[in-house]
C-alpha cells in the first residue's frame, strides 16, 4: 500500500516538473491554440501545453488571478482589465497573433445581398425589423447574436453597433456552429460569425462602411489587403515576468509553421 | 481490534454525513451571500461616475434613463427636465483619440485633468469615466449621483440586459416568467403522456413487454441533455417553425416539447412504482365487486396512488425548472417578457450558463447570476418540500 503511494507520488511530482504552460480564453482563438499546441509539443518532446476555452474574459480574469499563463482573447484588454494587472505589479504583453474576419450571414433564399453599417446598426438594435427597408422581400427580421461571454459579442457591438446595445430580446446563441444552424433554417434570419465557419448552408453579405460607396464580400484574401471593413485581432496576453516560460510557444506561433496553421484554419496569417 | 475496527468505520460514516451537510449549507450560504451582494451595487458600473458639465440642471438620472441616452434614444436634455441642450455621450475611451499618449504624463497623471478640459468645454455632455479620475477639483465638472440597485428594480424590471455599458439592466421577470411559462407547458405535455405509459406499463401490458418497456423508459433519464438539445435544435425547431408556419423555431413551445420528453422518465418511473405498490387486496376486492378491468383502474388504483402520482407531477416539475443545456440550445434565449407560448424565451439556468463564463468574478453580474441562482433554488426547494409533504400524505386516502 505504501509502495504504491510513493510511486503515485512520484509520477505526480514528475508531471508537475515537466515543463507545462496553460492557455486559456477565447473560443474563438481555442481551435487554433489547440492545433499549434499540437505541433508544438510533437517538435518539442519534453513540453506540455493545455489549452481551454471559456470565453475571452475568462481568459483574461485568469490571468488576473494568475492561474493561466497566456490569456488568449478575441478582443483588447479593456482599461480596466489592464489597470489591475497594473496594480497586482504586473506588466501586460500584447501579441497579435492572427486576424479574423466577422461575416454578416443571412438565409441563401434571402435576394439581399448588400448592407451598409448603418443599416445593419439599425437592424441589430432593433430599429429595422422588416427586410423590404432595406431592399428585401417583406418578411421579419430575426437578428441573432452570440452569447455575452464571447469577444465576438463584444467585438461586433463595438465596432459595428458603435457601443450601442442590442434589441432586448436577440437571439443568443451558445456557439458559432448553433448560428449557423439556426440561420440556415430561418428564412428571415440575420447572424455574424468567424469567417472559418462559412459554408453553403448559409450566405455572407456583401458590407460597406463608406455609407455604401464600396462594397466588400469577406474572404480571406479581402480580409488581408485591408478592403474588408470588419476584421479584428486574435491577441495573446501574459505578463512580462512570465516571459521566458511562455516564449518557446509564442515563438512558434509566429514562426512559418505556426502561421501555415492559422492559415489552414482560416484566420488571417499576420504576415502579410 | 474487531471491536475497533466496527467503531472506526461507525465514526468514519458519521464523520462523512457531517461533512456532507455542513458543505450543502455552506453552499446555500455562499448562494445567498453572493446573490444579496447585488444590492450593494450602485446603478452605473462600480468603480465609475457618470458626469455633467456643471452648467447642467440634472442631478440624477435612473437605470433607463442611463441606458437610453447611450443608446441614443434620448437626444436631449429637456426630455429628462433639463435645458434644451443636444446631449453628447463621451466614453472614457475617446480620451485617448483626443490626446496623444505623451500628453497625460507617466502613469496617467495628467488624465484627469485631460477629462476635466473636455467635460468643462462641452456643456451637453454626459461622460462616462472610472471614479479614479475623475477631475472633482475642477468647478466646471459635476458628477451624479449614485443609487445602489434596488430590489424593485431587480424584481420588477422588465429588461435583461447585463452587458449594457455604463449602467447594466438587471431586470429578472422576463427570465422568471419564461422558466415558469417553459416549464408549465412542458409538464402539460408530459402529464397525460406520462399518466398513460404509466397505467399500459402497471396495470394492461403483458410481463414481457413491461420487461423491455420498463428499462427503455429509464434509459431516457440517462441520456445527456445536451443531446435532448442538439435533437431538439436539428429536428424539432425546423419541425415546428414548418408545422406553425412561425418566422422562426426557437421558441417557447420547441423547449416545452424537449422538456416534455425529458421529463417523462421521471413521471413515467415514480408514477408507475405508486400504482403498482397498490396492495392486491384492493384490486381484487373491487374486481369481486364486480367492477371492470377499467373501472378498477381509474376508480381504485389511480386514487390510492395519487400522492405517488402528485410526487412525480413535481418531480417532473422539478427537473424541467432546473434544465439548462437542452433550454439553452433551443429557446432562442432572448430575454424578453414572453407574450406568446411561439416565440424565443430565455430561462434563468440557461441564463446562468451562458453569462458566468463572461461576468467579472465579483461584478454586479456576476453577483446578480447568483442571485438568479438563489431564485432558482427557492423554486425547486418549494417543488422537493410539495413534493414531500404530497408523498408522505397516506396512501389510500383518495379511494
Amino acid at each position: 500500500m505504501r509502495k504504491f503511494l510513493l510511486a503515485t507520488l512520484a509520477i505526480l511530482m514528475a508531471v508537475s516538473a515537466l515543463y507545462a504552460q496553460k492557455v486559456k480564453g477565447s473560443d474563438t482563438v481555442l481551435p487554433l491554440s489547440q492545433q499549434e499546441a499540437e505541433s508544438f509539443t510533437k517538435a518539442n518532446k519534453n513540453a506540455n501545453v493545455t489549452v481551454t476555452g471559456g470565453g475571452s474574459g475568462v481568459g483574461i480574469s485568469a490571468l488576473l488571478e494568475g492561474t493561466t499563463d497566456i490569456a488568449q482573447s478575441s478582443r483588447k484588454i479593456k482599461f480596466e482589465e489592464k489597470q489591475k494587472l497594473q496594480e497586482k505589479g504586473d506588466k501586460v504583453v500584447e501579441k497579435i497573433i492572427a486576424y479574423d474576419a466577422l461575416a454578416v450571414i443571412v438565409h441563401p433564399s434571402n435576394p439581399v445581398s448588400k448592407l451598409t453599417r448603418e443599416q445593419m446598426e439599425d437592424i441589430f438594435t432593433g430599429k429595422t425589423t422588416n427586410w423590404k427597408e432595406v431592399g428585401g422581400p417583406d418578411m421579419k427580421i430575426i437578428p441573432y447574436s452570440r452569447e455575452t461571454s464571447s469577444g465576438t459579442y463584444e467585438f461586433f457591438k463595438e465596432h459595428v453597433l458603435k457601443n450601442k446595445n442590442y434589441v432586448n430580446g436577440i437571439m443568443s446563441m451558445p456557439a458559432t456552429g448553433a448560428i449557423v444552424q439556426s440561420i440556415s433554417q430561418t428564412k428571415g434570419a440575420i447572424g455574424y460569425i468567424g469567417l472559418a465557419y462559412l459554408d453553403k448552408k448559409i450566405k455572407a453579405v456583401e458590407v460597406s462602411f463608406d455609407q455604401g460607396k464600396t462594397y466588400t464580400a469577406p474572404s480571406v484574401k479581402s480580409a488581408m489587403d485591408e478592403t474588408y471593413p470588419i476584421v479584428r485581432p486574435l491577441i495573446y496576453y501574459y505578463v512580462e515576468k512570465s516571459e521566458s516560460t511562455v516564449k518557446p510557444f509564442v515563438d512558434y506561433v509566429f514562426s512559418a509553421a505556426g502561421q501555415k496553421i492559422v492559415k489552414d484554419i482560416g484566420f488571417i496569417p499576420i504576415s502579410k | 481490534m474487531r471491536r475497533f475496527i466496527e467503531k472506526i468505520v461507525e465514526n468514519i460514516l458519521r464523520l462523512s454525513g457531517a461533512v456532507t451537510t455542513i458543505i450543502i449549507l455552506l453552499m446555500v450560504v455562499f448562494l445567498f451571500k453572493e446573490g444579496f451582494g447585488l444590492f450593494n451595487n450602485p446603478v452605473v458600473e462600480r468603480g465609475h461616475v457618470l458626469c455633467v458639465n456643471a452648467s447642467n440642471k440634472i442631478a440624477y438620472l435612473n437605470s433607463k434613463e442611463i441606458k437610453l441616452i447611450f443608446d441614443g434614444e434620448i437626444e436631449n436634455w429637456n426630455k429628462l427636465g433639463g435645458e434644451d441642450m443636444a446631449i453628447e455621450i463621451f466614453r472614457f475611451n475617446e480620451i485617448f483619440s483626443r490626446y496623444s499618449e505623451e500628453e497625460f504624463g507617466n502613469d496617467y497623471e495628467k488624465l484627469p485633468e485631460k477629462l476635466g478640459e473636455v467635460i468643462s468645454s462641452t456643456p451637453g455632455i454626459i461622460a462616462f469615466i472610472p471614479g479614479q479620475y475623475m477631475p472633482s477639483s475642477m468647478p466646471k465638472v459635476k458628477a451624479l449621483a449614485d443609487e445602489k440597485i434596488g430590489g424593485a428594480d431587480f424584481f420588477g424590471g422588465k429588461e435583461w440586459i447585463p452587458t449594457s455599458v455604463p449602467s447594466p439592466q438587471f431586470g429578472v421577470l422576463p427570465l422568471v416568467l419564461g422558466t415558469l411559462l417553459v416549464s408549465f407547458i412542458a409538464i402539460l405535455i408530459a402529464l397525460p403522456l406520462g399518466l398513460g405509459v404509466a397505467v399500459y406499463l402497471s396495470e394492461l401490458a403483458k410481463d414481457r413487454v413491461r420487461k423491455i418497456l420498463k428499462p427503455a423508459v429509464e434509459l431516457l433519464a440517462g441520456i445527456p441533455s445536451v443531446v435532448y438539445g442538439f435533437f431538439g435544435l436539428v429536428v424539432l425547431v425546423p419541425l415546428v417553425q414548418r408545422a406553425l408556419n412561425l418566422p422562426v423555431g426557437e421558441t417557447a413551445f420547441t423547449g416545452s416539447l424537449v422538456l416534455a420528453i425529458m421529463a417523462l422518465p421521471t413521471i413515467i418511473t415514480v408514477a408507475e412504482d405508486a400504482m403498482r405498490s397498490t396492495p392486491s387486496a384492493m384490486r381484487e376486492a373491487s374486481l369481486a365487486l364486480g367492477a371492470t378491468h377499467w373501472q378498477t383502474i381509474y376508480r381504485v388504483i389511480i386514487p390510492y396512488a395519487s400522492s405517488g402520482i402528485s410526487a412525480a407531477v413535481i418531480l417532473g416539475i422539478g427537473r424541467a425548472v432546473g434544465e439548462t443545456m437542452a433550454v439553452l440550445m433551443v429557446t432562442g434565449n432572448a430575454a424578453v417578457m414572453p407574450t406568446s407560448l411561439f416565440a424565443p424565451i430565455r430561462t434563468i439556468p440557461a441564463a446562468i450558463a451562458a453569462e458566468l463564463g463572461e461576468a467579472p468574478v465579483g461584478g454586479a453580474h456576476y453577483q446578480a447570476l447568483f442571485m438568479l441562482g438563489c431564485i432558482l433554488f427557492i423554486i425547486t426547494l418549494v417543488m422537493s418540500i410539495a413534493s414531500e409533504l404530497i408523498s408522505k400524505r397516506d396512501p389510500g386516502k383518495g379511494v
